[in-house]
């Protein structure tokens, strides 16, 4: 593979506490060297800035409701659908782009890996189809787990070891990287038209609470000692006053240790908190609840928590959460699809329009910037929009312009119709902190490379490392007056660079790179009895066969496996 | 000794039953038996063995008689009429994998194609509903461990989905309804006293072409409303039994199928049908689902859908962007008006399934079949060109009519020299690259399948 120097940029590196500093950046054979030799081709980054590829650590880009969401809406491509660029694949669609955007999208962006936030064990082989038809980005999926009938059984006995083994084996099923949890016990409920809205509230037929599920799964999760923590999308999400349960499913974290061999701290990933910190009891008394909830973030360190940042678009919400579908479609009487799966999970999708006009959607938006701007420790707050719930991933250059740009902010606010009304709610309008890059490179790049236990391969530029790199349009020295500018520069990077090879240039795509599908294999000793419930449950409750179950190799053609001996 | 293959998938319905037991000779060459299969997928596999079978494409000569041409030749001539169309056609998919829909997708975007599948004149009406008003469904095993009501609207399992009500839906002891066929009660609305409604209990005889009436009185009825004496030939008090047993029930299954989407009414009888749906979901739990005729016709709709944003009707011939407008980009109606100067058609039988004059149209040019086997498509075709059967010769992943991706087994090896649907239009699109000097868009390098890296620990 061709050697690439890349000179004269300022560098911004977190995981060296590098800041601006002007340097080279060698690369050979996909990985950070360094040096390179004299024919080495050279990338001039004199004026521009320069980190490492950027890690999403939570977007719904692949499997099948977003393919649900796609197929529903033909209106998310009306004139919504860039034309495509000669010799690459057309792109289609705004909200919930094709496969072949959604690669392209995040190249653009410098995006290096995406973590597909919500995979249905039963639906994994679509899952990896899609994957596998997006270009150039990493990817890797969370198969989800706190609706999942073995789960409760074995969690209910207090089987963690039980549990383990199921878990391993699923992964090692689906190709899948960690647990994810989505209103536990909740989903389950779902499948009778029931929801579980408390930590407290007993799941139907199988006698076990919210609580117990969430940190059975935190426990089963370092038992294994996977490369990242629990996931989770707790209970009660987009209600007014529900940060109390919030509040409440973060403390489960606490006296729990992370347990592993990948640098990872945190023991409890909070997925979109934005959604989960409202006060109020009503949508007339709905407000923002971003301090009560960063500030114990801010002091429980083995948290680590994402935005999901209300864009201010017409976009879709998807979630394996089926009761919250339901509800919002009953707000907003738009159309609904939902798909309970069996044994396992369930899903639903809405449309969905965050619109200025109204008061709620206005207040979204600045409890998501503000929980940024309380962040005490950018290395576990990583910018997302929960895509596409919040928003679609290519808004994250606009974030990125409100969280360091106060005079972003306030233009905005004062697009509202309702700004007087908002600023009442929120806390936004007195907050003067704008974010600097070297914190949006911890947010976006080191912070959750970290939390992924993948922060020996990204997030970062030291040698050994992922030779992903982006480029962008900012000169750390002359920051632009005008905060557009800097949304410009981080939609379109002027080179990325994906494992060692030239992706983007000017912003446009060159290349389709090498993509890899990354998932995990923990080996755990042979477990007869978790064998025999897998057949059992294969042969009652499922209306597929275990081995049809079975990913087969060739849709994740290209692997990166991180394989490990769990200790007993 | 022959050997028992488990666990392997049926390419019939939309059923797609992935339990089949497959007994394979010695040399893994011939099926023998099979196990578990209804009488139409033992069938299947059974044909495939049929020596009668092409093995090489066949060309029409001048005189109209049909000859053997090689493959290299067969794939020439595609890509050439492909390329020298101005809006060529690529239509079927009911009966192939997705990796082949992937791969013609390929070609279709190159040769600025329109790429339609069997929807198009099934349950095409169907999505013109879920994109009005969504589709609130779940799993077939979802049915088969909770539905104590299961509502049949115009539609015949018993014939059509063999293995439907003994797996999935009538018959099956489930999680929750241990004692089978006795926890469910059966409402069959058909006009006809179908094999299906001889099973119900409640048999409600819609008059033809009053779906939406009757649809509409369940939903006034739940909403607590007064309905007329009778309503689409159907007495009051039928209606009101029925609206009651499915608003007591704890998980309403409703299966539709062709006799809500092509009778009158058509996307709007679904429209009104997931309304119901959602209206039910207000009293207790209601799942929804369409009938899918062939074990992968849900196939074309998912992977069309995130490669290009629509489930079929897609019109790529602008070369920028993707288009859809149904009634517009759909293959009866851009045939009728004979917009098209090139038709492909794969794994399915225009021949029988479209109109005549549809038919007559598209054989004012040239017209080519790609399908394993002879059918009325293949006999009127230009060139006929034999592939691989899926889930007998060839593996792949397939949807389920409920979406689930089933990964079908290959049981023996396919005749000689015969490729699979994808490698096929895999070979047509490097031919296309060639002949117009654009270099091939492949997403991976075709060879990655072994460069699998393990992280080092």
């Amino acid at each position: 593979m061709a050697e690439i120097l890349i000179r004269n940029g300022f560098v911004i590196d977190p995981t060296r506490n590098i800041n601006g500093d002007v340097a080279d950046i060698a690369i050979k054979d996909g990985k950070i060297v360094e040096s390179v030799g004299a024919s080495a081709k050279v990338i001039d980054a004199t004026g521009k800035t320069v980190m490492a590829g950027g890690v999403d650590v939570h977007a719904h880009v692949a499997g099948p409701k977003v393919n649900v969401g796609r197929l529903m809406r033909p209106e998310d491509k009306l004139h919504k659908s860039p034309h495509a660029q000669k010799n690459y694949r057309m792109e289609s669609g705004f909200s919930i782009p094709s496969t072949f955007k959604t690669g392209y999208d995040y190249a653009r962006m410098g995006y290096a890996f995406v973590m597909e936030a919500a995979m249905p064990p039963l639906h994994a082989p679509h899952v990896h189809e899609e994957i596998h038809d997006t270009p150039i980005i990493d990817q890797a999926a969370l198969p989800v787990f706190a609706n999942n009938w073995f789960v409760f059984e074995y969690l209910r006995n207090g089987e963690i070891e039980n549990a383990a083994a199921y878990i391993a084996w699923l992964l090692k099923a689906t190709k899948g990287y960690g647990i994810k949890v989505v209103n536990p016990g909740g989903t389950a409920a779902w499948a009778w038209g029931l929801n579980c809205l408390t930590l407290n509230d007993p799941v139907p037929y199988f006698d076990i609470t919210p609580a117990e599920i969430i940190t059975g799964l935190m426990k089963t999760n370092e038992y294994l000692g996977l490369p990242h923590s629990m996931h989770i999308h707790q209970n009660d999400l987009g209600n007014p006053g529900n940060y109390e349960i919030t509040l409440e499913s973060l403390r489960l974290a606490e006296g729990v240790a992370a347990k592993n061999n990948f640098g990872r701290d945190t023991v409890m990933h909070s997925t979109h908190i934005q959604f989960h910190s409202y006060g109020g009891d009503s949508w007339g008394t709905f407000e923002s609840r971003a301090r009560e909830v960063m500030d114990y973030v801010n002091k429980q360190k083995n948290i680590s928590i994402d935005l999901g940042c209300v864009t201010l678009d017409e976009t879709t919400t998807m979630t394996a959460d089926g009761p919250f579908e339901h509800h919002i479609t009953n707000l907003n009487h738009l159309k609904w699809a939902n798909t309970d799966v069996e044994v396992e999970t369930a899903a639903g999708v809405v449309p969905y329009v965050y619109d200025k006009n109204i008061k709620v959607s206005g207040i979204q938006w600045a409890i998501g910037l503000e929980m940024g701007l309380y962040a005490a420790d950018p290395m576990r707050t990583f910018i997302t929009t929960d895509h596409p719930n919040a928003g679609p991933f290519t808004r994250y250059p606009r974030i990125i312009k409100w969280l360091m740009s106060k005079q972003a902010r306030e233009e905005t606010l004062a697009s509202f119709k309702h700004t007087d009304k908002v600023i009442d709610a929120t806390n936004i309008h007195s907050m003067d902190r704008e974010l600097s890059l070297f914190e949006i490179a911890q947010m976006t790049r080191a912070g959750p490379a970290k939390a992924l236990g993948l922060s020996g391969m990204f997030g970062g530029l030291s040698v050994g490392m992922d030779a992903s790199v982006g480029i962008f349009d900012l000169n750390v020295n002359d920051m632009p007056s005008d905060p557009e500018a800097i949304e410009k520069a981080f939609a379109r990077a002027c080179w990325f660079i994906k494992s060692g090879e030239i992706i983007v240039k000017d912003g446009d795509i060159v290349s389709h790179g090498n993509k890899r599908t990354i998932w995990v294999k923990p080996n755990v000793a042979e477990n007869p009895q978790v064998i025999r419930d897998i057949e059992d449950k294969f042969l009652k409750d499922y209306s597929v066969g275990s081995d049809t179950y079975q990913v087969r190799d060739y849709l994740a053609p290209n692997p990166y496996v991180i394989e490990f001996d769990v200790e007993a | 000794m022959p050997k028992w293959i488990t666990q392997v998938g049926c390419p019939y319905c939309g059923a797609s039953c992935d339990d089949l037991e497959v007994l394979v000779s010695d040399d893994g060459k011939r099926v023998l038996e099979t196990r578990n299969a209804c009488a139409i997928g033992n069938e299947i596999f059974h044909h495939a063995q049929s020596p009668s079978r092409p093995k090489l494409p066949r060309m029409r000569q001048p005189d109209g008689s049909m000859k053997e041409v090689s493959y290299d030749e067969a794939i020439d001539y595609t890509a050439k009429t492909l390329l020298a169309a101005k809006k060529p056609l690529i239509y079927g998919f009911g009966s192939t994998n997705c990796e082949g829909m992937s791969a013609v997708a390929r070609v279709a975007e190159k040769g600025g194609a329109v790429l339609d599948n069997c929807a198009s004149i099934c349950h095409g009406p169907s999505f013109l509903a879920i994109f009005d008003n969504g589709y609130p469904s779940c799993t077939l095993g979802e049915a088969k461990n909770r539905a104590d009501v299961v509502v049949f609207w115009g539609c015949n399992p018993m014939h059509a989905h063999p293995r439907h009500t003994s797996r999935y839906s009538i018959f099956p002891r489930g999680t929750f309804t241990a004692k089978g066929q006795m926890t469910r009660t059966i409402i069959c609305v058909d006009p006809r006293e179908t094999d299906t409604a001889k099973l119900a209990d409640h048999h409600l005889m819609v008059k033809q072409g009053h779906d939406y009436d009757l649809f509409d009185a369940f939903r006034t009825v739940l909403r607590g409303h007064d309905i007329p004496d009778e309503v689409a030939g159907i007495p009051k008090k039928t209606i009101l039994d029925a609206a009651k047993v499915m608003k007591n029930a704890r998980f309403v299954m409703i299966f539709f199928g062709m006799g809500c989407t092509h009778t009158d009414g058509r996307n709007h009888n679904v429209d009104i049908a997931i309304s119901l749906t959602r209206d039910l979901n207000a009293h207790t739990k209601a799942s929804i689902m369409a009938m899918r005729g062939h074990y992968n016709i849900a196939g074309p709709g998912q992977v069309w859908s995130w490669q290009f944003g629509f489930p079929y009707c897609i019109d790529l011939s602008k070369g920028t962007h993707a288009h859809m407008n149904p009634g517009e980009t759909s293959s009866i109606d851009l045939a009728m008006r004979g917009e098209i100067d090139c038709f492909v058609n794969v794994g399915t039988d225009a021949g029988a399934h479209f109109p005549i004059r549809a038919v007559e149209q598209l054989k004012k040019h040239p017209f080519i079949t790609v399908d394993p086997n002879i059918c009325m498509a293949s006999e009127i075709s230009d060139l006929h060109i034999p592939v691989r059967v899926v889930g007998v010769e060839e593996p792949g992943v397939v949807y389920r009519m409920d979406n689930v991706p089933i990964q079908f087994k290959k049981v023996v090896d396919g005749p000689e020299g015969v490729p699979s649907d994808e490698e096929l239009f895999d070979r047509v699109y490097e031919r296309m690259c060639e002949l117009t000097e654009t270099e091939p868009i492949w997403l991976l390098a075709k060879d990655h399948a072994k460069a699998a890296t393990n992280a080092e620990q």
